[in-house]
């Protein structure tokens, strides 16, 4: 396959009809007889529920239906779990407990809904919300994560002993021996705080069972229309034939928009098979703060072992995870920030005690970046102090231990999130952090320009902090390409899109395979009734997975294509090309055949297909990856920071990324833009604050605040290119790398820039009020 | 129920009598009553900037006004800039620009911007960030987008 | 998030509104451009019975020079139309210096003028400019009218003098006196976010270049404007030197205000910048009035 659209700077072939308003949302979904949901939701964190009666809201004009858990009898049920640890394994304690659609016995977060309100307008279905007498004796809430493991503390979940969802240990080496030998050991407390994902579209679903058809559809602003499907059909005793799932255009996701199954999409579909009346629920942004999952809370007691060259010769780090009340999505995010606590590093020596801890604060799962940012933070800010202390320059102590490029494959002789051994798989660490180096100017900015700008009083500081990412990975997805008989070419595949431009950088390795323009493919991603085995858009995997199953799908159809042309042309198959929609004779370009002509010749209305064979030129495969790919880049920046106001502005931003083959560089571009400028938010700008009573104080965007363009400054790009030997095309995901050194660097870059303070930044997200707290010694 | 009011509106030049409920927030007459679903909605509370459409010319909040003020007035929503087909300039700036990802946010964003552009033909870049300060997007970081406003008034000049 | 029912009405004069007004008294809220009153409706943080909508009242959208060679701004005059107006620029500089910093274009292009110094949110910036202006305000009812000065007018968090029949129509805005000078600053997280302290400044200087007024009032530090009376006092008949600004910006922080702590910023953090600012708007409201800048 000659390349010649995948790497190109292609513009999306999507972005028509969403610059025009044309492109279908949840909200968008109009069905005569709709009916519109709204929730009574709890005010407090954690209570008993005493009673609750409906009946004023029933006699509201307008409302048709409003439901307890008491009225869903035998149906209510929690979710089952999404992701649990493989059943068995040693060592590891997990308590699963999953959300449950309507609160039965007591509220164990705010926002829990207690009662769902069915009526003919949204607007009505909130009046009758506040029709609804609800007694609810409010408990201690559980809020501190150490608090919440001290004996007596009062319980989530009162069948448990404990707040202790999950323990899990693990190591590889002897930490405690490679201590006995350190020269320098580092030992500090790092705290990070929760942020939200914060798309521009909450959340919705529109559910509608159609009677006489024996027929669910759903519309949800779902990452994982498949799972959804399966699952709601296995719920609810249907066929999952009879069950499609749309997730159409989805305005942004960034994880939360996987947490099957949420409440609603539960309720819903429930409400929807007993009335037999399409019904919508959209979020607004009040419930999302409550209702959407969140992350990155975590205490760790971390310490770093090091020689006198700054070789480190183990890390080792007790931490506790804050899951909220329920813990749906398993282990994955702290093994997360387990696999990326040795950084980009070869670390002989590891130990981390992980203890994931229930408290009464809205459900967390992965959010971009998905518990890497928090490893990444640990491992580079104890090396950040080792260098300090040591009196390494930080670029340099860096390369004495980043992994050397003939290391690969890397094993970490430790279990990542899908519980498999931990293997980086390629990389050139050292090229990568060079580049970043080199781009952001770092001597010339050590050793002449920041002292020119100190010496003019101006505080001025760089970051600069190598990392990885682990993406891509498994289970599988697959896609299914067929050449239709006008020449054009159609692809089907599960992951949903939410902004990655997929209908475009799919394309194009489907146009290279088959030799036809990108535009000419038609794109169906994220519906069930189109493909039906699959999981989803997360973990940086799309790129990867659905790509290379693609990719291979098309690589099917481009043998029958071949096949099929050889019997018509009569040449052998190896004498054959395609080129502009049609196949061709190599050396004889006239005698070809257009490709949708050669589609209606394989799908004869006389003659039998041979045995062995199928009709057309269509072809189903899948992918399913050995093990995750690894992609790795380093960020630098510089800013500037008032001592007076603690006001920061970021001068210059650079990132080097290597993500293996890039599929399309403009939507890569766009991708780290945006994963930068969130990294950007978790480093000074947004943080949840949840106060003693688990009150979110900031549950609105004039509180929780997303930087705008004024914040983000202009991010400088480059590239390298490892290609990952674990997939035909070589690629390697790159959603969330953006996300996951920036509040590293950004901390490193603070401490230089106040240098004259001697600060250490042991905390993420960082904000004004806490670097006063830093400079002037205050409390808070 | 209260009282209705009725309401004589031009909307993208086309003029429409509706009956409507005082609190109904000009956001959902647009995309519910009237079908016109490129306005979305993002916090309903005056931040995020996706619902912005224009009053007489002028970008503001649809969310922060109820259907009932608009009588007598214009709005302008995203479909009356092109089509599919038949970019505005500035939507097709935005395409070769890659300003759109999830394209959620990026209906207020060009109705904020066409005005922004007739006053300002020739914006810095800073001039640019601060008239999208008050359109939030989570997608793009606002690169692109700066990149697609730059690309659209080099071509004004040209 | 959607709004519970109201009445609502839209007069298209001030007398039919004060008629609502003297109906409905505290049932009523008024309506100007919206931006601070329908978000806390969508929320339903405000459940008002009775809207009367202001924005066809023609007769209240204006900005006109006033004899003494300041400015009279109708009360619905869009704050677009105040940050673009070359009267507004060239007789009150501060307000032309302070409006860009309100929000964003699309909230001032709605926000009104009068809108925003009613509502008397502690950290809006009009509301401090106003003050440290020495403002007028012009307050309507059937009862009659009656002129109320800006340092008088707020009350309380969110509350103002105004009855629940009156309505601010008109704001006064006076010229600067002769060898004074005037700054607007405030800190805040996101570029165009409520401040977490503001300051506004204006100072003033006798024939022999010592201070004879200063008025210097801060926003976001408690519930309403704080002027900093006690730094006044410090630089009342001195020379303005740096030192003399600083105890000036000292005393502010330490003795004129109480600010409280929430989730942006402490008390600690605050005073702080009371201190910061202050120090930094009284030098440039100085240079100013020596005509040094």
């Amino acid at each position: 396959m000659t390349k010649k659209y995948v790497g190109q700077r292609m513009t999306r072939t999507e972005d028509p009809r969403l610059l025009t308003g044309q492109a279908l949302f949840v909200d968008d979904v109009q069905i005569p007889g709709m009916l519109y949901a709204a929730f009574l939701r709890s005010d407090y964190a954690h209570a008993l529920l005493k009673s609750i009666d409906v009946s004023a809201a029933w006699e509201r004009p307008g409302v048709v239906a409003v439901y307890t858990a008491e009225d869903m009898g035998d149906d209510w049920q929690p979710s089952p779990p999404n992701v649990s640890p493989p059943p068995g394994m040693e060592g590891v304690t997990f308590n699963s407990r999953t959300p449950v659609p309507l609160v039965r016995d007591k509220v164990r977060h705010a926002g829990e809904s207690l009662a769902m309100v069915l009526a003919e307008s949204r607007y009505i279905a909130e009046d009758a919300v506040e029709d609804i007498w609800v007694e609810l004796e409010p408990l201690d809430a559980v809020v501190d994560l150490e608090k919440a493991l001290e004996p007596g503390a009062p319980l989530v979940h009162d069948d448990l002993d404990s707040n202790l969802a999950a323990h899990l240990a693990q190591g590889k080496g002897d930490y405690e021996a490679a201590r006995e030998q350190a020269d320098l050991v580092v030992k500090r407390r790092i705290v990070i705080d929760r942020g939200a994902a914060g798309a521009m579209e909450n959340r919705g679903i529109v559910a509608h069972w159609d009677r006489k058809s024996q027929h669910l559809t759903v519309w949800d602003t779902t990452q994982s229309p498949i799972p959804i499907r399966n699952g709601l059909a296995a719920m609810f005793g249907l066929s999952s034939h009879q069950v499609r799932v749309i997730a159409p255009f989805v305005g942004g996701a960034f994880g939360p928009k996987i947490m099957m199954y949420y409440p609603e999409e539960v309720l819903l579909t429930w409400a929807t098979l007993k009335l037999g009346r399409p019904i919508k629920w959209i979020e607004d942004r009040r419930e999302n703060f409550y209702a959407t999952t969140q992350e990155r809370s975590q205490i760790h007691d971390a310490e770093m072992a090091l020689t006198k060259e700054g070789r480190i010769l183990g890390i080792r780090h007790e931490f506790l995870h804050d899951t909220g009340a329920y813990d749906p999505y398993g282990l994955t995010i702290p093994l997360n920030t387990q696999s990326h606590s040795m950084g980009a590093y070869d670390v002989p020596n590891y130990y981390s005690d992980l203890k994931v801890v229930f408290t009464n604060k809205t459900i967390v799962t992965p959010v971009r970046g998905a518990g890497r940012p928090q490893g990444i933070f640990l491992a580079e800010r104890l090396l950040d102090i080792a260098a300090r202390e040591l009196g390494i320059d930080r670029v340099e102590i860096r390369k004495r231990n980043l992994i050397p490029p003939d290391a690969f494959p890397y094993e970490h002789k430790i279990i990542d999130q899908a519980f498999s051994p931990l293997v980086y798989d390629s990389g050139n660490y050292l090229a990568t952090l060079e580049k970043a180096a080199a781009t952001i100017g770092y001597r010339d900015f050590v050793e002449k320009e920041q002292p020119r700008l100190r010496a003019e009083g101006k505080h001025v500081g760089l970051g600069i902090v190598p990392f990885v990412e682990t993406t891509g990975v498994g289970p599988y997805e697959g896609a299914r390409v067929t050449v239709e008989t006008d020449g054009r070419v159609s692809v089907a595949t599960g992951v949903g899109t939410q902004g990655q431009g997929h209908f475009t950088s799919f394309a194009q390795i489907v146009a290279d395979q088959l030799g036809v323009s990108p535009r000419d493919v038609h794109m169906v991603t994220g519906d069930t009734a189109e493909f039906h085995w699959g999981t989803g858009t997360f973990a940086s995997r799309g790129a990867v997975v659905a790509a290379n199953a693609i990719n291979a799908a098309a690589l099917g159809v481009r043998k029958k294509i071949f096949k099929q042309a050889s019997k018509v042309l009569d040449v052998p198959e190896e004498d054959l090309e395609l080129v502009d929609g049609h196949v061709r004779i190599a050396d004889i370009p006239q005698k070809s055949i257009g490709l949708g002509e050669l589609a209606v010749l394989a799908n004869p209305l006389r003659g039998a297909v041979e045995p062995g064979t199928e009709p057309g030129l269509e072809s189903t495969d899948y992918f399913g990856p050995q093990y995750g790919a690894t992609a790795n880049g380093a960020h630098a920046l510089i800013l500037e920071v008032d001592p007076e106001t603690m006001m920061i502005e970021i001068k210059r931003y650079v990132a080097v990324e290597d993500c293996g083959t890039v599929l399309n560089p403009l939507i890569l571009e766009g991708q780290i833009h945006g994963a930068v400028a969130l990294g950007i938010a978790n480093s000074y700008y947004e943080q949840l604050i949840y106060d003693e009573n688990g009150q979110l104080l900031n549950a609105s965007l004039a509180d929780y605040l997303i930087p705008t363009a004024t914040e983000i400054p202009v991010i400088e790009i480059d590239h390298e290119e490892t290609l990952s030997p674990l997939n035909p095309l070589g690629s390697k995901g790159a959603g969330e790398a953006g996300t996951i050194p920036v509040p590293a660097a950004f901390a490193q870059a603070l401490e230089d820039a106040l240098y004259d303070y001697g600060l250490e930044i042991l905390e993420m997200p960082m904000s004004p009020n806490k670097l006063f707290e830093l400079l002037h010694g205050h409390d808070a | 129920m209260s009282d209705q009011y009725t309401i004589s509106v031009s909307i993208n030049g086309t003029q429409y009598e509706r009956t409507v409920e005082p609190r109904l927030l000009l956001s959902d007459f647009l995309r519910h009553d009237l079908g016109l679903t490129g306005t979305h909605v993002g916090c309903e509370h005056g931040v995020c900037g996706a619902c912005t459409v224009l009053l007489d010319g002028v970008p503001v909040r649809s969310c922060l006004m109820f259907a009932v003020q608009v009588d007598g007035h214009e709005v302008t929503t995203v479909e009356a800039l092109g089509t599919p087909d038949d970019l505005h300039p500035l939507q097709e700036a935005f395409r070769e620009a890659h300003g759109a990802q999830c394209g959620f946010c990026t209906p207020g964003l060009l109705l904020t911007l066409v005005p922004f552009l007739e006053e300002n033909p020739d914006p810095t870049e800073h001039e640019i960030r601060d008239a999208i300060a008050g359109n939030l997007c989570r997608c793009t970081g606002y690169q692109h987008i700066v990149d697609a406003v730059k690309l659209a008034s080099a071509r004004r000049k040209a | 998030m959607k709004p519970a029912s109201f009445e609502y009405y839209a007069p298209t004069t001030v007398d039919e509104a004060l008629a609502h007004l003297a109906e409905y008294g505290w049932d009523a809220k008024v309506l100007a451009g919206g931006q601070s009153l329908i978000p806390m409706m969508n929320f339903r943080l405000a459940q008002p019975a009775v809207l009367v909508d202001l924005n066809n009242v023609a007769e209240l959208f204006y900005i006109r020079p006033s004899r003494d060679g300041g400015l009279l701004i109708g009360a619905m005059t869009r704050q677009r139309q105040v940050e673009r107006d070359s009267l507004v620029a060239e007789r009150a500089p501060m307000i032309h210096a302070a409006q860009p910093k309100v929000a964003y274009p699309q909230i001032r292009n709605r926000g009104t003028f009068g809108g925003s110094i009613a509502h008397a949110d502690p950290s809006a910036e009009l509301v401090a400019a106003s003050v440290a202006l020495g403002a007028k305000f012009r307050l309507c009812s059937r009862r009659g009218e009656r002129w109320v000065p800006a340092d008088q007018f707020f009350v309380g968090l969110f509350t103002t003098v105004l009855e629940p029949d009156e309505l601010l129509v008109e704001v006064a805005l006076p010229p600067l006196p002769p060898r004074s000078g005037w700054s607007f600053l405030e800190v805040a997280r996101r570029h165009h976010d409520f401040a977490l302290v503001g300051a506004a400044a204006v100072a003033g200087l006798d024939g022999r270049g010592r201070c004879e007024q200063a008025r210097l009032v801060f926003f976001s530090v408690g519930d309403g404007p704080v002027e900093a009376h006690g730094a006044a006092g410090v630089l009342q008949g001195r020379e303005p030197t740096a030192d003399a600004v600083g105890e000036a910006a000292e005393t502010a922080a330490e003795a004129d205000v109480d600010p409280n702590s929430d989730i942006n910023a402490s008390a600690a953090y605050r005073r702080h910048l009371v201190k910061v600012l202050g120090r930094r708007a009284l030098t440039e409201a100085f240079a100013r009035a020596r005509g040094d800048q």
